[in-house]
């Protein structure tokens, strides 16, 4: 056999088999790899993409009025947004409602109305008590205005016509501060009703701070605890990681207890002659950023600490020895060295804040509220759900926006340690 | 032997769903108000022969609703605040009230007889102060923003209800107008510039228990708290006085939530608990004004005393408007969140 016989044999028919159970071999390899990640990819599946869909369903939903009222909606197709609508309008009105199955269809219809234009809840459950109402159109919308004058006032059959679709852009355009005139064209709030620009904004302030104070703090800490012997270190390393498996509710009661006027922090400070009258420590920022921060410290300290714990301490003695100052060794060369600790520190830290409601909640005043309190209470007290998801929706964008700047920024590599 | 433990135990599982029928579960709001329903109707009612798992929640209409919609009721009776039990009875979260079961409708306070509850109690939201620590007592809720008579922090609850309304009765309207001025563009303008002025000043309270503990602590010179809740620290020793003038007053009702699984028990219940005995038990364990007027012949004068429904302290109290709250809820809180960043 000769080479250029076994060449040509390769290139022939059966050169080809192989190449092709090769790559067969190849595939059946990474499905059988990809199959040992389906539980996970089931797992997320159902915990976060299903229920984040559905979130981002909810804020664009829109059924309850197309779902009670649609006679009522047709008839005012066309109509003059200023002027009251016809009678024909009234008499749809009163037939649609004769039609709702079931009285809670009528509630939350009252209840979307209302969220459009406060009274609406009064004056759609009124009209629904009062059935039946019985007439030519025109009998019929005297009685509803007998019943009650507000069925004149535009803005009510306004919101009905606005929400005649199953979708509706009002809850996301709310929680940018921005609304749907009569026309339908797009406006900004009233000054008074612009609440959620400035709450996002107060959101990513107080968790920028209290990223910066965990920074401030953790980082030394961590130094410290990498550059002991591994006895020592894994001792005091429990007592960074103790408190981080206390619950938060202990912790933030131990903070009032602490924080408040007559507490230790304050009495200890006039006794030692620091201040005459005890500092504002609770029920306002500074409490929210204390608390926020001893909170999350652990998870500043834990990367920064693994990526430390690499950084071989050659480095800055060869620095030192080639004549750099200590300080300007440490700063040129060690801590770049801990950048992956430092961004995968800081990104935990931040967006575990974001999303900060009970300490706020508890520790904070009326300003120091932060974007996941307001989705608690339209979820919880409101209950305008689509409005809740309109906000978690805002917070999930503004979020991932946030990131991807960190990522072009940052550029390094996302390391958790 | 082994036989015998047999048998018992199947005999046990036998029994268990005739009794598992014998129980209820009724959720209320925790707290001292939960300690004198736990004396005045539960530990009661349990010697009739009906079980009562008592759990608490915070008020969060979510829950109800979450358990209706999924057609999962856990929960047999529910304390609610006076605003949902209308919303949640439009919306059809709970059953409606057959009253004959309850009682006599003439015993009640109106207010107390609603399609879907039946009240509870009435508490008031109020002004206090720590008389151990002011001097000058408030003789009036312009007082409440007077930084300079009484100088010191003041306890505000977090939100628009009830602060609205004092601060239209601190400008000068009257208790019983301030609703009719709430409710024009003017009025809100009015109350919310008025609460402007005491901004500096205010520390916001989140939870019922919280402006008690600003009063004893000294954190705050006065506060809007619930009456209930100066009882319970006065009963620890406390010197907390109440302002009652301007108070709103409020119900809690019972509800039963749609689709509940022992609706026939959680009717007796709540008719137990309405009954002249057994509210007088529990105005007696905290200070609640009962819904059953015949209870009041059952109480001596130092409880009528601190009782937001005694003649003296109802005198110039408004009750608290549902319907303009179910109305303006959601436009007064949000536009409260806006007031609040600026």
């Amino acid at each position: 056999m000769n080479v250029s016989t076994s060449k040509a044999a390769l290139q022939g028919e059966d050169a080809r088999a192989l190449r092709r159970a090769l790559s067969r071999a190849n595939a059946r390899q990474k499905w059988r790899a990809f199959a040992l990640t389906v539980p996970l990819l089931v797992f997320l599946l159902l915990t976060l993409l299903i229920p984040i869909a559905a979130l981002l369903q909810r804020a664009i939903e829109n059924p309850e009025v197309v779902g009670a009222l649609p006679r009522t909606v047709k008839t005012l197709e066309g109509w003059k947004p200023d002027a009251p609508p016809s009678a024909a309008s009234y008499a749809a009105l009163v037939e649609d409602l004769g039609h709702l199955a079931d009285s809670s269809d009528a509630g939350a219809l009252a209840r979307r109305l209302n969220s459009e234009v406060p009274g609406a809840r009064s004056l759609v459950m009124g009209a629904f008590r009062a059935l039946p109402v019985t007439g030519s159109p025109e009998e019929v919308r005297d009685r509803l205005l007998q019943l009650d004058p507000r069925w004149a006032d535009p803005p009510f059959w306004q919101a009905i016509a606005k929400n005649g679709s199953r979708w509706t852009p009002d809850y996301l355009l709310a929680s940018v501060d921005l609304r749907r005139d009569s026309q339908g064209d797009i406006e900004r709030m009233p000054p008074d009703l612009r609440a959620f620009g400035p709450i996002l904004l107060r959101t990513f302030q107080i968790s920028f701070v209290v990223t910066l104070f965990c920074l401030a703090l953790g980082y030394p800490l961590a130094w410290w605890l990498a550059s002991l012997p591994a006895r020592k270190a894994n001792l005091l390393m429990i007592l960074v990681l103790v408190p981080f498996w206390t619950s938060i509710l202990v912790r933030v009661a131990a903070w009032i207890v602490l924080l408040q006027s007559e507490g230790l922090v304050n009495r200890g400070l006039m006794g030692i002659g620091l201040i005459d009258s005890p500092l504002p420590l609770l029920f306002n920022r500074a409490g929210v950023v204390i608390a926020m921060v001893h909170i999350l410290l652990p998870f500043m300290i834990l990367p920064l600490y693994s990526v430390m714990k690499n950084v071989p301490p050659t480095y800055v003695r060869a620095a030192v020895s080639l004549g750099s100052a200590p300080l300007a060794a440490f700063f040129r060369v060690y801590v770049p060295q801990t950048y992956p600790g430092i961004s995968a520190g800081a990104l935990l830290v931040f967006i575990l804040s974001i999303g900060y409601y009970v300490t706020p909640a508890l520790l904070g005043g009326a300003d120091d509220q932060m974007l996941s309190y307001y989705i608690a209470r339209y979820t919880n007290v409101q209950i305008n759900w689509g409005m809740a998801c309109a906000l978690g929706a805002l917070l999930l964008t503004a979020t991932m926006l946030l990131y991807s700047v960190y990522r072009r920024i940052g550029k390094a590599e996302l390391s958790m340690g | 032997m082994k036989k015998h433990i047999i048998t018992i135990t199947m005999a046990s599982c036998l029994a268990a769903p005739a009794f598992a029928e014998q129980q209820i579960t009724v959720i209320n709001f925790g707290g001292a108000n939960a300690n004198a329903q736990k004396k005045a109707y539960y530990e009661p009612y349990e010697k009739t022969g009906t079980k009562v798992i008592a759990g608490e929640y915070n008020g969060e209409q979510a829950k109800i609703k979450a358990m209706v919609e999924t057609k999962k009721v856990t929960w047999d009776v529910v304390e609610v605040e006076a605003p949902d039990v209308q919303r949640g009875c439009d919306e059809g979260l709970f059953e409606k009230i057959d009253f004959s079961k309850i009682g006599n409708k003439a015993d009640f306070l109106p207010a107390a007889v609603n399609e879907c509850g039946v009240g509870v109690f009435v508490w008031s939201t109020v002004m206090a102060w720590n008389a151990d620590k002011v001097k000058t007592a408030p003789t009036s809720w312009a007082d409440f923003w007077d930084v300079k008579k009484i100088p010191g922090k003041r306890g505000m609850r977090k939100g628009a209800r009830y602060n609205l309304e004092f601060a239209l009765m601190a400008d000068g309207v009257k208790p019983a107008d301030v609703y009719k001025v709430l409710a024009t563009k003017d009025g809100a303008d009015r109350a919310f510039k008025k609460l402007t002025e005491l901004k500096p000043s205010i520390q916001w309270w989140e939870a019922g228990a919280q402006p008690a503990q600003f009063l004893v602590a000294g954190d705050v010179a006065l506060s809007t708290v619930y009456n209930g809740r100066i009882d319970a620290a006065n009963r620890e020793g406390r010197n907390l006085k109440i302002y009652w003038p301007g108070g709103i007053y409020d119900l809690d009702y019972w509800v039963i939530p749609k689709g509940a699984p022992n609706k026939d028990a959680s009717m007796k219940f709540i008719a137990f608990a309405s009954q002249p005995a057994t509210q007088a038990v529990y105005a007696q364990n905290i200070a609640y004004g009962p819904v059953n007027t015949k209870a009041l012949a059952k109480l001596d004068k130092k409880v009528l005393d601190d009782l937001p429904t005694s003649p003296a302290n109802a005198k110039e109290a408004i009750q608290m408007n549902v319907g303009f709250w179910a109305d303006q809820g959601e436009a007064l809180e949000k536009r409260f969140a806006a007031w609040a960043t600026q």
